[in-house]
């Protein structure tokens, strides 16, 4: 009986913890998707975020000014998705790809350009916890309650989900929908640094290469399993967490660890593919508006 | 004969455009990169020397960067094609890892045949375990319309970890993060082994493979019956479907080529370069940059092999500029640009913008005339 409670005593902290930067990366997701533009960039800006809260509080001393810096820069970049998706009607998958890769290249350069070697940067100010777990734990859960307030019980939540749905009825009722587009992208990328600060100045206290780790497509998958709902997407965040932490205690588990690795890749093909309560992208979902198009 | 010289004319002028677009793009990411790298204080002008001195400047450099090509080509194609569809095959990088290990294990576990035979039997194994695995996807899409760009990321992961499961337990070297090497019957000719001026490189027969299949993928999809499915179901599922072509039965089988040439991508590294796979912590990337590779070379097999060896002389002459100083992530800062250049069609859209914008200012012009 003991041992069962050291297991769950080791097991819960842990799943909340894996599961906070993908909470903030899934909501991110959720807002721009929602409002019909794809953001397979998650992980890029993830690691921007990271990145940049690194480098605001080794510049600064402060933690804060770390977060706030990664929320510019995840946003900058949200920024360049939104404006080459919405203005130039690029292919977001493209995008968004395109994004990932510079991401990963400029981060790794800019760590040698500024503190010389490749691989890991120094020790900086980061946030402590407070009781079991660091602010950005109780922020996710926070923001969590705040996306769903906002999308489903507000007018501004009503007009993100008509954009995705059918920009066409919303542009004609006076809905701006490259605006609440630009809104929704920049605020993915502003979520998505968050999610990523909370890796390099929550978890840890430095930036280190491939830090991110897949953790953006993973956040990707929440929110697809999470049927494109905060409340449904932090739930698949916890569970997706569930299987990290469970890694912790993998040894002592009659299955193979990379099986317990590769389950929320398949469960989330499971959840799109129909097998368990089939998951439907809004409809407008990675297809530009062209006004006046028929 | 008048008709012809026209005809000759307009696609000149159209091949002309589809080329300076993406060179006037590469051309400007070149230019921003070198600007960056000014930025931090060094010579953008040495940079470019070393690079291109690294990738190009000998024999053996020359072969080392069609190393880096060879997989390119291949994953660029596996991207292309599935293009030509109409599809987004982002798990070439899954098909890739899938197709290695495949080849790993036929390499290690097929012997006592001549070695001509067992090369080609691991490169066929590698290429259809590789087909499985993107097929899977155009099933998905075709029977339940699961979105294959979704399917395609997560089934990255399952190759990543599947791969690892077995490089751990079933093919383990033993006490090593790697898998047992392939037979010697199973590995590809190097060019060095003979052609002496290619001597310090590891550039093998797979480079001439890769070729052989860009050329087959050209005849396939513009000199066929099956080709011009294909692109019809690209061109407009609906149209295609009303005229008469089995939709389904073409996603299918376009993913399935798709996934043939990234799983021939990764028996080609290992029959090769590698000869066993190591346990992954992450994306060998050669996938992921055959999304890079394809957009640039405009989903055209002639274009993808151009690009490819764009994109081996950046990996290739990265390093060297590191030697001069220079950090070789501005490689990769370059890879994103063009990317992004490409990918909006920056160019393209700039110029038509312009056009319009004249064509609105004369025809006001005349409008007020009359």
């Amino acid at each position: 009986m003991e041992g069962i409670w050291l297991i769950i005593s080791i097991i819960v902290p842990a799943t909340i913890r894996s599961a906070t930067p993908l909470i903030f990366t899934a909501l991110g997701g959720n807002f721009s998707e929602r409002s019909g533009v794809v953001n397979i960039g998650l992980e890029g800006i993830m690691t921007v975020g990271a990145f940049g809260a690194v480098y605001f509080s080794y510049i600064t001393g402060s933690p804060w000014m770390g977060l706030l810096g990664a929320m510019v820069v995840g946003g900058l970049f949200g920024l360049l998705l939104a404006f080459l998706s919405i203005n130039f009607k690029a292919n977001q998958v493209i995008v968004g790809t395109a994004i990932n890769i510079l991401a990963a290249s400029l981060t790794t350069f800019l760590l040698v350009e500024v503190w010389g070697r490749p691989g890991q940067t120094n020790s900086v100010s980061a946030f402590s916890n407070w009781g079991p777990f660091n602010i950005f734990t109780y922020l996710a859960f926070i923001l969590v309650a705040v996306s769903y307030y906002v999308m489903f019980k507000t007018p501004f939540g009503l007009r993100l989900r008509a954009v995705g749905e059918h920009p066409k009825a919303a542009d004609t009722l006076g809905v701006n929908v490259q605006l609440t587009r630009y809104i929704c992208v920049v605020l993915s990328g502003v979520l998505g640094g968050i999610g990523g600060a909370s890796l390099s100045i929550g978890s840890l206290n430095l930036f280190k290469e491939g830090m991110v780790a897949g953790r953006g497509f993973i956040a990707l998958a929440a929110l697809i399993f999470g049927k494109w709902n905060p409340l449904g997407a932090a739930g698949a965040c916890l569970f997706f967490g569930f299987a990290v932490a469970l890694e912790t205690v993998s040894s002592n588990l009659p299955i193979p660890r990379e099986f317990i690795f590769a389950m929320p890749y398949i469960l989330t093909m499971f959840a799109v593919s129909g097998f368990i309560g089939k998951s439907v992208a809004p409809a407008a979902s990675g297809v530009p508006y062209e006004k006046g198009e028929r | 004969m008048e008709n012809k010289v026209s005809e000759f004319k307009a696609r000149l002028q159209q091949n002309t455009k589809a080329i300076a677009y993406p060179l006037i793009a590469i051309l400007l990411s070149f230019i921003v990169g070198g600007i960056i790298v000014a930025a931090f204080g060094n010579d953008p002008i040495v940079a470019y020397t070393a690079m291109f001195k690294g990738s190009l400047g000998s024999w053996s450099n020359f072969g080392e960067t069609l190393v880096s090509v060879t997989p390119l080509i291949l994953t660029g194609l596996s991207v292309a094609f599935a293009f030509r569809c109409g599809l987004f095959n982002i798990g070439a990088e899954g098909q890739f890892i899938i197709g290695s290990v495949a080849a790993v294990w036929a390499g290690w576990a097929i012997k006592g045949i001549p070695a001509l035979l067992h090369v080609l039997l691991v490169l066929l194994i590698g290429a259809a375990v590789g087909g499985i695995w993107g097929g899977v996807v155009g099933w998905l899409k075709a029977k339940v319309g699961s979105h294959e760009v979704i399917n395609s990321i997560m089934m990255n992961y399952i190759a990543m970890y599947f791969s690892n499961y077995i490089v751990m337990n079933l093919l383990n070297e033993p006490d090593k993060a790697f898998s047992h090497a392939i037979a010697d019957t199973a590995k590809l000719w190097r060019f060095a082994e003979t052609i002496t001026v290619f001597k310090g490189s590891r550039v093998h027969m797979g480079i001439v493979v890769a070729l052989i299949v860009a050329v087959f993928a050209y005849y396939l999809l513009n000199k066929t019956v099956r080709g011009y499915e294909i692109r019809a179901v690209g061109f407009n599922p609906y149209a295609a479907e009303y005229g008469g072509i089995n939709v389904p039965r073409n996603v299918v089988l376009a993913m399935f080529i798709s996934g043939v040439f990234a799983g021939l991508a990764g028996a080609i590294m290992v029959t090769g370069i590698q000869f066993r796979v190591n346990n992954l912590f992450g994306f060998t990337g050669y996938g992921l940059d055959g999304i890079a590779v394809a957009l640039v070379g405009n989903n055209h097999p002639i274009g993808v092999i151009l690009s490819a060896f764009l994109f081996g002389v950046l990996q290739k002459g990265g390093p060297m500029m590191q030697l001069k100083g220079v950090p070789k992530e501005v490689v990769g800062i370059i890879q994103g640009i063009i990317i992004l250049f490409v990918a909006v069609n920056f160019i393209k859209v700039m110029i038509e913008r312009y056009s319009e914008k004249q064509k609105i200012k004369k025809g006001s012009v005349e409008g007020e005339g009359k």
